[in-house]
């Protein structure tokens, strides 16, 4: 199959959907691949890298659509390139089959394929297709940068000779892909880092990053992110004022706000009021990335950067990927990489769409003229649900004391009874057998007894060369044999040489080859 | 004649030996340790050979010395993956030789009482004032080797008990000796090492063992020794089809249990000689064996009996669905993640053993140690094939015994850990162990790999463990699949580590 990848229409946008590297990749499954020419350019990728490495440049995007039989690419196509898709095309492609209801019934009518990367279930199979978080992740570390490049001030704090430096205090909003990316950067910055997310299971993701997790004094059974499908959703009336309480006390603190709470088909939450900005301090910043579903904060204008009268800075950019061309274009495009692998099962060139895949099925809104929005819910559960945690209860002093006690009483009485129970045993043995035979007979239990005592003390990773040895000295029934060898019987000879022989080899191998062993076992 | 020389050397003997085993509680003491026992085995068939054994010494000498040249070809040949194999087929050996011995006895006791009745007495009767060996006239008795001579004065009573013991090592014996070759076929890939058994399985078995129960008592009765030849064939089955039932990975379980065996077959042969040396030995040893099967199936979280029966039990219940999907990687990749981690714990298995891959592993601890990383060993009690398999391996690969370290003493380190690679292994490292309590493994102590931060597996295919469980660990997030031959893997891997 050939798969094409034109030059992105949108204005200022610098993404592609095909890196050179990925397109080696697509190369392995089989299949060809084409780009248009200068797709990648503003990404950083000449036609030449494209050239390099196999992939050929089709002048025009409409020479582009005609020849391949995937079209890949990353923004949603616009009119002209609607009319372009064809019959039997597949076309990869951020995809909102709710904004894009009309292109997605076109593109049914037509019979193409379409395959919506935003429809990826979030399941861990499907995560290396997952474009939304690979773009999140970048949205969040470039919301961080965006926000420094607006604030006046380190973001770590330092004592120079200049004079003292506080740290920036900085709180991410909802901590998803994107917000948990910005605490990443955040405190790797330096900057003293605090994060609020509905779902209380996340704190400790958001501790593991080094930031701290913004606890509400709140008593609701808080409801779990995995019923969900790991996304947040919509929360009760007193939920949200406490948490709008507690964002109250922190406005006039934090010098950074990184908003990123969405939920899923909504409008953006307000979590940010308009109180909250201006009890902020001048110079502080608000980066919205919730700016396209209209924003955290209502006084975010989409895709443009403006100053409060009391010189508070909100960015409301929605392009925060494309920012960052190369990275997401490289990101992206392994995504469209990873979905052709499990397209192309065989790894011949030929594409299986397979409706009974959950992550194919989800992900396909049109298919053989029909389509196929909304997808019956996956198989297999996003995320696991969270275990319900029972705390370990303390134990007081006395009732380890206890504990102990039982224990050692309960010890005693195993031990009491094997002995009682052994000794009854060799009493019994002792009233039918004679004397002669309990003079070995004590020998025997005493040497079983020894041999309890010593080898428990062997250690674990000398346990072949104990075998090796008890093997060598568990020979000594040559003694018997050396005894009978000497008989008038022929038989008994005979049979006493082939044991005397057999013993002997396993005594000298035995202990050989466990010398052998020891030997091999050095100090470093 | 009496020996009482012989007596006190076999008491030197004897301590010699307990000390010996003492001796491996540490690498260093061990060294010594072999050495005391080489001496107590000498002194012990030196003083036998000078006392009661004398009657053909020079053949004796001859057979020793035969014996001890096979001994040392098969000694320095093996390579250490061979280790099981050659335990277990000399534990064969140690079996047969107890049979034999244990049939001269039979022999013997039919021959004196052949003896006493050409004389005219009865083999066993009591005279007045308790003197045994009546009826025989000295000059007999006299010409009598020293063991006839200790059975002619036996009382009815004692030749009965002798019966009992020389039955007991007979039949213990027997079963020592089919199961060791049968042990020895299935780790040597002679055999097929998948459990197998006839139709009747089990019942079969318990047949074979009633049925030799009564050969038994038929024996005791005075029957004859045709029924202690049908016994024995009936112990060989016994051996053969027992260890035919249990699969490769339980192999650590079965050859101690050998091991054991082989110990108690010649404490029973040591009572029916009357030699207090072969009953001190045979006890230490089978007291060993039986302590390292029980290591064993403490490791594997199963009952003895459960693993003799053979098989891993049938699920509680539900098994909780694996999710997710296995993602491969590339020699580069596990190299770039090792060049960045600062702490690595590896853990070898079975799997490492059948590729001969302890060398490479080797090379690799050596340049990672070199480039400063903390490289460390975990080692489960029934990784490989033998109690202590996976130790014998990398001491022969030159690594340092104070990196290898034991389940227990590294489990809690596996959090701070960058980088755990499994080469080989699959149960002892299955989270499902932990987590999923219909899991048939459920509750046996597993290497929780899965904490580190990294987990490189190293497997041949994505085909399920011994048991047949699902291993969760593969599908985990943090665990990338590094397929293909342990050796041929590492050694792509190792020109990229710098």
């Amino acid at each position: 199959m050939k798969i094409g990848t034109p030059k992105e229409s949108f204005e200022g946008e610098a993404r592609v959907a095909m890196t050179p590297d990925s397109a080696g990749q697509l190369q392995k499954l089989g299949h060809s691949c084409m780009i248009e020419a200068g797709a990648g350019l503003r990404a950083g990728f000449t036609d030449a890298d494209y050239e390099a490495a196999g992939v050929e440049i089709a002048k025009t995007p409409a020479a582009l659509w005609k020849a391949a039989d995937v079209v890949a690419k990353v923004r949603v196509p616009d009119e002209a390139e609607m009319k372009r898709l064809r019959a039997g095309q597949t076309l990869i492609s951020f995809f909102s089959p709710v904004a894009d209801e009309a292109k997605m019934q076109a593109a049914a009518k037509k019979g193409a394929t379409v395959i919506a990367m935003e429809m990826i279930p979030r399941i861990s199979r499907a995560q290396k297709m997952d474009a939304l978080s690979s773009m999140a992740n970048i949205a969040g570390y470039r919301a961080v940068i965006e926000a420094g490049n607006n604030f006046g001030r380190f973001f770590t704090g330092q004592i120079t000779a200049a004079g003292k430096v506080p740290p920036a205090k900085v709180l991410v909003v909802g901590a998803g892909v994107a917000g948990l990316a910005a605490i990443g950067t955040s405190t790797s910055l330096g900057a003293i880092t605090y994060a609020f997310d509905v779902r209380p299971e996340v704190a400790e993701q958001v501790e593991s990053m080094g930031a701290e997790f913004v606890y509400l004094d709140f008593e609701e059974e808080q409801q779990d992110g995995s019923s969900s499908g790991g996304y947040a959703s919509v929360s009760s009336p007193e939920f949200r004022e406490a948490q709008l309480a507690k964002f109250r006390e922190l406005a006039p603190e934090v010098d950074i706000v990184i908003t990123t709470a969405l939920i899923p088909n909504r409008e953006a939450p307000e979590l940010w009021t308009e109180d909250m900005v201006k009890a902020m301090k001048p110079g502080s910043v608000i980066v919205d990335l919730a700016a396209e579903k209209g924003g955290n904060c209502k006084l975010t204008v989409k895709d443009e950067k403006i100053v409060t009268e009391n010189g508070v800075t909100i960015v409301g950019y929605t392009d925060f990927p494309s920012r960052m061309g190369t990275q997401a274009s490289s990101l992206y495009a392994t995504n469209i990489r990873h979905l052709m692998t499990d397209l192309t099962p065989e790894k011949d060139g030929e594409i299986v769409h397979n409706m009974e895949d959950d992550v194919i099925r989800g992900a396909t809104i049109a298919h053989d003229k029909e389509v196929t929005y909304p997808p019956p819910p996956p198989k297999v559960a996003a995320i696991a649900a969270a275990p319900k945690k029972e705390k370990a209860k303390e134990l007081t002093a006395e009732e380890k004391r206890a504990n102990e006690v039982a224990a050692f009483k309960k010890q005693t009485q195993t031990q009491v009874g094997l002995l009682a129970v052994g000794g009854a045993l060799v009493l019994a043995v002792g009233l039918i057998a004679p004397a002669s035979f309990m003079q070995h007979f004590i020998v025997f239990v005493l040497s079983v007894f020894i041999g309890f005592q010593v080898i428990w003390g062997v250690a674990h990773s000398l346990h072949t060369p104990l075998m090796a040895v008890t093997n060598a000295i568990s020979s000594i029934i040559i003694l018997g044999a050396l005894i009978q060898i000497g008989s008038s019987s022929l038989l008994i000879t005979a049979l006493a040489a082939l044991s005397v022989f057999m013993a002997a080899i396993n005594i000298f191998g035995g202990f050989l080859v466990t010398r052998r062993m020891l030997a091999m076992f050095q100090k470093s | 004649m009496e020996f009482g020389f012989t007596i006190a050397a076999y008491a030197v003997a004897a301590v010699l030996f307990i000390l010996s085993l003492g001796g491996l509680s540490n690498q260093e003491s061990a060294k010594r340790a072999v050495w005391y026992g080489i001496a107590g085995m000498a002194i012990a068939v030196l003083a036998t050979l000078i006392g009661p054994g004398q009657g053909l010494g020079v053949v004796s000498i001859i057979l020793l010395a035969l014996g001890a040249a096979v001994g040392y070809q098969l000694a320095t040949k093996v390579q250490m993956t061979q280790m099981p194999e050659l335990v277990a087929i000399m534990h064969s050996l140690v079996g047969l030789a107890a049979v034999f011995v244990g049939f001269n006895a039979d022999i013997m006791i039919n021959a004196i009482s052949a003896l006493y009745a050409e004389n005219g007495g009865v083999l066993g009767a009591v005279g007045p004032g308790g003197y045994t060996a009546i009826g025989l006239p000295a000059a007999v008795y006299d010409e009598l080797s020293s063991f006839g001579q200790l059975i002619a004065k036996k009382t009815g009573v004692e030749i009965g008990i002798l019966r009992v013991e020389l039955v007991l090592g007979i039949w213990i014996g027997a079963v020592t000796f089919t199961g060791s070759v049968i042990a020895y076929g299935k780790l040597a890939g002679k055999v097929d090492t998948s459990a197998k058994k006839l139709p009747g399985g089990h019942l079969l078995n318990a047949g074979a063992a009633a049925l030799s129960l009564i050969f038994a008592i038929m024996y005791l009765g005075g029957s004859g020794s045709w029924t202690l030849v049908l016994l024995t064939l009936l112990a060989l089955f016994i051996g053969y089809h027992l260890i035919m039932g249990i699969g490769g990975a339980d192999m650590p379980v079965v050859v101690s249990m050998l091991n054991s065996y082989s110990g108690w077959a010649a404490a029973a042969i040591g009572f029916s000689l009357g030699n207090d040396l072969l009953i001190v030995v045979g006890a230490l040893v089978g007291s060993s064996g039986a302590i390292l099967s029980y290591i064993m199936c403490k490791a594997m979280n199963r009952s003895f009996v459960s693993v003799i029966l053979g098989g891993f039990g049938g699920p509680a219940g539900e098994q909780q669905a694996v999710e997710g999907e296995q993602i491969a990687i590339e020699a580069d990749g596990v190299a770039s993640a090792l060049n960045e981690a600062d702490s690595v714990i590896i853990i070898p298995g079975y799997g490492m053993a059948v590729a001969q891959a302890q060398t490479a592993v080797s090379e690799l601890v050596k340049k990672l140690r070199a480039a400063g990383k903390t490289v460390r060993f975990a080692i489960h009690p029934v990784a490989g094939r033998l109690p202590g398999h996976m130790n014998v391996l990398l001491a022969e690969a030159k690594v340092p015994y104070d990196i290898v370290l034991e389940m227990d003493e590294i489990n809690e380190d596996f959090p701070d850990t960058d980088v755990a690679i499994v080469i080989g292994s699959n149960d002892i490292v299955n989270p499902a162990a932990q987590d999923d309590p219909n899991s048939p493994i459920a509750g046996m102590p597993v290497l929780e790999c899965w904490k580190a931060k990294q987990v490189f597996v190293s497997k041949r295919g994505q085909g399920t463990g011994y048991s047949g469980i699902e291993n969760p660990l593969f599908f985990k997030e943090n665990t990338r699949m590094f397929y293909g031959d342990a050796k041929a893997s590492l050694d792509k891997l190792l020109p990229m580590i710098d």
